[in-house]
């Protein structure tokens, strides 16, 4: 069969097509949006009418999934890895309720931050709710995990969580399909009682899933994903986890001498990992994230053989892995190639040319000079940019919504006037509820939602704000007279300073909503439509 | 056979273009692939790269190791030299001359070109000119696979193949005139070898 070339995140979108998912559920996030984007663009998902709507943000999105499920569809919802705090709740909730049809959680983590704010390691969320967690290490187990990751998951009526890194989401390779899988009719559960977590059910579901972790590592045990691979030397034995497994590999060219666990199905398999224990005389552990297994082999007294990694400065303590740090810990010699040459200077990303983003900058920045810097609450978007030269306009950036409710509590501390800055699709996704707030107390803020009518950091994917921005403002109880649409551009400037400016002396929450839609999503708009 | 590429470039400059292109050519002589890019942040006006492998058995890591590159094709000078730690000791640079300067400390263009001159292995053209000449000025980047075509292990009609099918839905114009840009990108190498 010809092989595809796909992405890691298109394999995993094929997979659940051809897996039989009747419906994925997402908000865009690097490194996990192009598996909604595949979906959407799939002429197969659509013939078969496969749900692929973005969601206002990852909690609505697993919810939704679980509804699927509950209804009894396969359901595949997938976000980057803090997106997974958001739909924390969720997430974890789901592992009580357990499943009808079939239900993938995909997490996409980011070690190194390419597009992220931490490099915290999803697996964690997979070991404490205890559920079979899925790590593929290249992209045909991406496609092979989510094909049969449904029917794993309803065999023990768990989710399934599936973890990829950047790398491999965001990498090609050829990809074999299989034969499509028919999507589920759809049933309500056996038990009607089973998706209500009233403490006394949630007890008993709560120990249904205790009673389900020895068949759940028995099934990791014999996971055709893990392998022990033997080699001659005993010296060290090798934990891979994931896409550290092709590290190894490539160091070696595909013959590694000392035998070699691959994991690839979680928890741990505990029978290879044993084996390994009883003919080597120490452990190395390749993982790219967070030292976990690492510290689960070492343990708290560090008692048995040698465990090396992230721990033991074997391999660093941050970062992602690569085929040279891999070979540093391995003890190979490393062939580097030439210095970076010093005229080399950073070519940080920056606000496009006649972005609305840098006009509403220029305005905020010159209203403030009188009131001094440091007041600035900024989120998650193009405009966080605002934070580098020539802006350096912004003062934070935690999380998608705290830019509102930062300000909030700033001004509760004597910040007055404290400044918000916000798009309007992460207005929709976290930012609506911390308004709610401000209007409640009339905050002495200034929120300015960034209007410009997309998700742009993630490529312009349809944004839930789209018209409504100033209806949701209305809505949700802002002062009409201090609710101000402008337009941000250049011939606009002393107008809209002056709006600015107004709406900073006011002791009291105003809204300024400057509105015009990104110029890469209007390019492509324009394209698409003379092409039609 | 294998063929260790990194493709650089600012985000925007169609490198991800190029990499579809050799990627396609690769798989339909069945060989194996793996190309990582770089999505999201750096994609507004940031440095940007693709590592891309190519070989005739599997390939294992998705990343190329630092010194084992066979060659960095690069279509902007300055991002041609940022990858050298990737270079093989006997690699070749190819890249486009014309700077894209959306930085206020990006360096002079005669040192530069001193440090491009000083390379010992390389071609360096002027892609925008060639494309023009060419009749699109869009398709530099189709100028420098041209430009690098000799050591990728791909025939011409293999690249050709790979424009053909990716520009095949946006009509024969524009599939004439990338076509067309390769094979003025060949001959500027050509003239450098």
């Amino acid at each position: 069969m010809q092989k595809v070339v796909l992405l890691g995140d298109e394999a995993i979108a094929q997979g659940a097509i051809d897996g039989g998912v009747s419906g994925f559920y997402a908000y865009p996030g690097t490194p996990s949006t192009e598996i909604m984007e595949y979906a959407q663009s799939s002429k197969e998902a659509a013939s078969k009418g496969i749900h692929r709507i973005w969601s206002a943000n990852e909690k609505t999105a697993v919810e939704a999934a679980i509804g699927m499920s509950y209804a009894g569809k396969r359901a595949m919802t997938q976000m980057k890895h803090v997106g997974l705090n958001v739909a924390a709740d969720a997430f974890v909730n789901a592992s009580i309720t357990g499943v009808n049809g079939g239900l993938i959680v995909v997490a996409a983590d980011d070690p190194s931050m390419h597009s992220s704010q931490n490099e915290q390691d999803s697996r964690f969320y997979g070991d404490f709710t205890m559920i079979p967690m899925l790590e593929p290490c290249d992209q045909q187990e991406a496609y092979d995990m989510a094909y049969n990751g449904f029917e794993l998951s309803e065999k023990f009526n768990v989710p399934v969580m599936m973890r990829l890194t950047t790398r491999l989401a965001h990498s090609r390779s050829g990809v074999e399909r299989k034969p499509q899988k028919p999507e589920l009719k759809g049933s309500l559960p056996q038990d009607p009682r089973q998706f209500v977590l009233l403490p006394a059910i949630a007890r008993r579901n709560y120990k249904k899933l205790l009673g389900n972790l020895d068949s759940i590592q028995e099934s990791a045990n014999n996971s055709p994903y893990n392998k022990y691979i033997d080699g001659a030397d005993k010296s060290l034995g090798i934990v891979a986890c994931g896409i550290a497994f092709n590290y190894l590999m490539e160091n070696y060219a595909g013959q590694c001498p000392f035998p070699v666990v691959k994991v690839s199905q979680y928890p741990v398999p505990r029978n290879h990992i044993e084996k390994l224990r009883s003919e080597c005389k120490a452990i190395l552990v390749l993982e790219d994230g967070y030292p976990l297994v690492e510290r689960m082999l070492k343990g708290f007294f560090g008692a048995g053989i040698p465990i090396m990694g992230r721990l033991d400065g074997s391999l660093p303590r941050d970062g992602e892995l690569n085929p040279n740090n891999v070979a540093a810990a391995l003890g190979l010699r490393i062939v580097e190639g030439a210095d970076v040459p010093e005229i080399v200077r950073n070519r940080p990303p920056s606000l496009c040319p006649g972005c609305g983003h840098r006009d509403m900058y220029n305005a905020l920045n010159e209203a403030l000079v009188e009131y001094g810097t440091g007041r600035v609450f900024s989120d998650i978007g193009c405009y966080t940019l605002g934070a580098l030269p020539p802006f350096n306009a912004i003062n934070s950036c935690v999380d998608m919504g705290a830019s509102i409710t930062m300000a909030v509590g700033a001004s509760d501390a004597g910040l007055i006037p404290a400044v918000a800055v916000i798009g309007d699709s992460t207005f929709t996704h976290s930012g609506m509820t911390g308004l709610l707030d401000a209007v409640i107390k009339n905050s002495p803020i200034v929120v300015v939602i960034s209007d410009n009518s997309t998700t742009g950091m993630t490529g312009g994917q349809d944004s839930h704000g789209v018209g409504r921005i100033v209806e949701i403002c209305r809505g949700l109880g802002v002062d009409e007279k201090h609710l101000r649409v402008v337009n941000p551009l250049r011939k606009n400037h002393e107008e809209n300073l002056a709006i600015f400016k107004e709406e900073l002396a006011y002791q009291g929450l105003s809204v300024i909503i400057p509105q015009r839609e990104c110029i890469q999503t209007a390019a492509r708009r324009k394209r698409a439509a003379s092409k039609e | 056979m294998k063929t260790d590429i990194i493709l650089a470039g600012v985000g925007g400059q169609g490198i991800l273009t190029i990499a579809a292109i050799i990627g396609v050519a690769a798989v339909n002589k069945n060989m194996y692939l793996k190309q990582s890019e770089v999505h999201g942040m750096s994609q507004r006006g940031g440095d940007v790269q693709s590592h891309l492998r190519i070989s005739d058995s599997p390939v294992h890591s998705d990343l190329i190791p630092r010194g084992h590159a066979d060659i960095i094709l690069s279509v902007e000078p300055m991002e041609a030299l940022r990858y050298l730690p990737f270079l093989k000791p006997d690699g070749y640079v190819i890249t486009n001359l014309v700077p894209f300067n959306n930085i206020v400390d990006y360096p002079e263009e005669t040192r530069l070109n001193e440090k491009i001159d000083a390379l010992p292995r390389k071609v360096a053209i002027n892609a925008d000119e060639i494309a023009k000449e060419a009749g699109s000025a869009r398709a530099s980047n189709i100028v420098m696979l041209g430009a690098a075509s000799r050591f990728l292990n791909l025939s011409t009609e293999d690249l050709e193949f790979g424009i053909k099918s990716l520009f095949g839905r946006k009509g024969e114009e524009i599939v004439v005139m990338n076509i067309k840009a390769l094979h003025a990108g060949i001959e500027a190498a050509e003239k450098q070898m």
